[in-house]
């Protein structure tokens, strides 16, 4: 047997353990324009998530005044103007698609985008960590903290900071349900424990994945769980602008002090003065200047960090900026830096993006808000009555789209001489029948279709049911098989 | 387990010490959260043989402290069920039949109930959709053997035909053949003569004259003078398309040979007055109601 050795001797480059424990990040606060447009943008997404619910808009008596709303228990989904039912969930489809495109888009004009100001991820694990900086002080003071013993002062600054995120979790879980009841009601329902317990079901699983994505899991959602870093990758070009250190311009690294010195016997320094401000302010913990990486979620802040640097020492900024590969190559050759954002690859996202814009805006304002399903009985497929002639049955569910009520004839075209008889609706029109729809309803009825016996006929003949509304002149029709025994 | 305290070079882990061809295992215990839950669940197990029925005794089992039973839990659903269902119901059991026709809730509410009731008790026989099959009347035409009015409907359900119930439909077709009331070739005439009554084509040798002497003399008091059948006796319109047996001359000869005498089951004490009610209204709604 081997004679036992410590661990640590062992752990060498090629062969150390394959898990790498994660190092907790501790970002600088910091100040400068993506910070400002990332506080503004946080602003902007909170307060449509936590407000919208609220917004009102009138769609007449009986139907729900919320401008956005799941209905599931009533199957609707209202958004402004537009109603939709479950039969019409390609829209959603296509919504999918247009957000992907967009996702794309953005993607090639200014890397990352989605990732850096937008997504919910990074939205909530920003304002996460700006909560925590202010209950428990900024980078060196956490870290300071965090090596030292733990105090009373500090363990109540952490129960206030965790109070803090539970309560933001909290209103986080809250103001989903919103979007699927009328939300006064349930606030108020929810205030006084009325509320249905799914709701408070909700909330809770809601309160416990923000907490847990926005207070723990941060930057490891995107380095391990998000599939778009991967995706991105793939998608990017040489011209897409990215969060960039300018290497060009950076390299060899030194103080400012040596770059004097070396620059005095006329040869070349670096600007980066190597103050690792780019890496302290990071929310991932990367460093910059390593290149593109995949756990860079290209938010700029480095770029105002360094801009802040290199202002104190009065050197150009843009030493980390939106940039990309060619640029850097042209700079080193000495050449004009060049900026596309018209080339091949976004012309076909944005036109892309306007062609399924167009078609889903065609389909909403062309969509039918009268509309009949027809359904053959299956058993018996027809039958035979006592004069030879043939019955057909057929179930028929009628889609009244609209907020009123309204009347409709059935007319069918189908075999010859053939009478339609609607069960359980007596019209005082025999010929053409004629029913009541119920708004904003679908209405089921079971209609006969009898044919005089005839030794010619065909065993199966098409025959359709059109529903014309009396009122409105809007018309609608399905078509089926009549057939003999 | 060895005592050796022995490192892993590559993972930096001990090992337990065995070896195999060069290879060691490493000492990877049970994560402790794993323990933990594997516990948790024998002592949630314990808690289930206190509470909950568990170990079977000689004549019996544990019952627990819950005195829980599946036998009574079934019970307790089925009678909420029925409180749920009986305050829908009552509405149908005091509406009259025609006033379910008319009244479009109502309608739906009784041919959803005569529809699963109806898949239940009726299909076996009648089939699924109610198309029925030879000697089983389908349910969807114009053509009642004891009338296809609601309340027809609605009796012949309650009651039945043949059933032995005190109120159920009787009368049947004789075994002219059997009961050597008429002969073989005589049978055929009459077969022949009922198929001429629907317009079917009959045999080339056939007396039509002799056939409806014998129509006369032996049929006419159920089925009518003319053959349209009666619905008190059941006895069937022979002059439609519509038969239960077959027209054909081999099927119409052995009717009146051995007779016919299906059994439709009375269903009263069986199905409860309102479900029977739907039932009707189900049935009548197939489309062949008058």
């Amino acid at each position: 047997m081997n004679k036992p050795v410590s661990p640590d001797e062992l752990i060498t480059d090629e062969d150390g353990p394959l898990y790498a424990p994660r190092k907790k990040v501790y970002p600088q606060s910091v100040s400068g324009r993506f910070r400002s447009i990332k506080w503004r943008l946080m602003a902007v997404c909170l307060g449509v998530y936590y407000l919208l619910p609220f917004v009102r808009w009138n769609r007449g008596l009986g139907a729900p005044d919320q401008a956005v709303l799941i209905d599931f228990p009533n199957r609707r989904f209202y958004f402004f103007f537009i109603e939709l039912w479950p039969q019409e969930i390609y829209y959603f489809t296509g919504l999918l698609v247009l957000a992907a495109l967009a996702l794309f888009l953005m993607n090639a004009l200014g890397g990352r985008i989605w990732c850096g100001y937008l997504c919910p991820q990074t939205v909530w694990t920003d304002l996460f960590y700006a909560v925590e900086r202010l209950v428990e002080g900024d980078r060196r003071a956490q870290i300071k903290a965090d090596a030292g013993p733990m105090t009373a002062k500090r363990a109540g600054r952490r129960v206030l900071k965790h109070a803090i995120w539970l309560m933001i979790a909290w209103w986080t879980g809250g103001a989903w349900v919103l979007y699927f009841a009328d939300a006064p009601t349930l606030v108020r329902d929810l205030a006084t424990f009325q509320a249905p317990a799914i709701a408070y079901v909700w909330i809770a699983i809601l309160t416990a994945s923000t907490y847990l994505l926005a207070g723990y899991m941060r930057e490891q959602v995107c380095v391990y769980m998000c599939p778009w870093p991967r995706i991105q990758a793939a998608l990017t070009d040489e011209w897409a602008l990215n969060v960039t250190y300018k290497y060009d311009r950076g390299e060899p690294r030194c103080s400012v002090k040596k770059a004097f010195d070396i620059r005095a016997l006329g040869e070349k320094a670096g600007d980066c003065i190597d103050c690792n401000q780019c890496v302290a302010v990071c929310p991932t913990g990367i460093d910059i200047r390593d290149g593109a990486q995949l756990g860079c979620i290209q938010c700029g802040l480095c770029i105002d960090a360094c801009d802040a640097v290199m202002t104190k020492v009065s050197r150009r900024t843009g030493l980390i900026g939106y940039d990309n590969d060619i640029n850097v190559q042209r700079r080193i050759a000495g050449k004009e830096e060049v900026f596309k954002s018209v080339r091949a690859r976004t012309v076909v996202y944005a036109g892309l993006i306007t062609v399924v814009c167009a078609v889903m805006l065609y389909a909403l304002m062309s969509r039918t808000l009268l509309d009949v399903n027809v359904l053959h009985d299956r058993n018996p497929i027809a039958v035979r009555l006592s004069d030879g002639a043939t019955r057909n049955g057929y179930t028929l569910r009628f889609l009244n789209k609209r907020g009123f009520d309204r009347v409709i004839a059935i007319d069918i075209d189908g075999p010859a001489e053939a009478k339609l008889h609607v069960i359980g609706a007596d019209s005082v029109t025999p010929d053409r029948p004629m029913i009541v729809l119920g708004r904003d309803a679908t209405t089921e009825l079971r209609v006969l279709v009898t044919a005089p016996f005839d030794e010619k006929a065909e065993k199966s003949v098409p025959v359709t049911f059109r529903i014309t509304d009396i009122g409105l002149g809007e018309v609608a029709s399905a078509t089926d098989h009549f057939v003999l025994p | 387990m060895s005592d050796h305290n022995e490192i892993d070079h590559v993972s930096g882990r001990s090992t337990t010490g065995h070896e195999w061809d060069g290879i060691k295992e490493l000492n990877t215990p049970l994560p402790r959260w794993w323990v933990l839950t594997f516990y948790a669940t024998i002592v949630w197990a314990i808690g289930y043989w206190v509470v909950y029925p568990a170990w079977p005794l000689v004549s019996g089992y544990t019952t627990g402290l819950f005195q829980y039973s599946t036998r009574a839990s079934v019970s307790t659903d089925l009678a909420d069920l029925e409180k749920l269902r009986g305050e829908k119901m009552a509405v149908l059991g005091n509406a009259s039949l025609a006033d379910i026709e008319k009244d479009p809730a109502l309608l739906a509410l009784a041919r959803a109930r005569g529809k699963t009731v109806f898949a239940d008790n009726c299909a076996p026989c009648h089939g699924s959709g109610g198309a029925g099959a030879k000697g089983f009347p389908n349910l969807n035409d114009d053509d009642w053997l004891w009338g296809g009015s609601l309340d027809q409907i609605m009796q012949t359900i309650q009651f039945g035909a043949r059933s032995g119930h005190a109120k159920t439909h009787e009368g049947q077709m004789l075994a002219f053949g059997r009961d050597g009331v008429l002969k073989k070739d005589e049978i055929v005439t009459v077969a022949n003569y009922v198929r001429s009554l629907s317009g079917l084509s009959t045999a080339p040798k056939f007396d039509a004259a002799a056939g409806k002497k014998l129509f006369t003399e032996n049929c006419t008091s159920c089925h009518g003078d003319n053959g349209k059948g009666n619905p008190e006796l059941g006895a069937p319109n022979l002059t439609d398309q519509i038969w239960l047996y077959g027209s054909d001359e081999e099927t119409l000869v052995e009717t009146i040979t051995n007779g016919r005498a299906g059994v439709m089951p009375a269903w009263v004490g069986r199905l409860d007055p309102v479900t029977v009610k739907a039932l009707a209204v189900y049935v009548h709604s197939l489309g062949g109601g008058k």
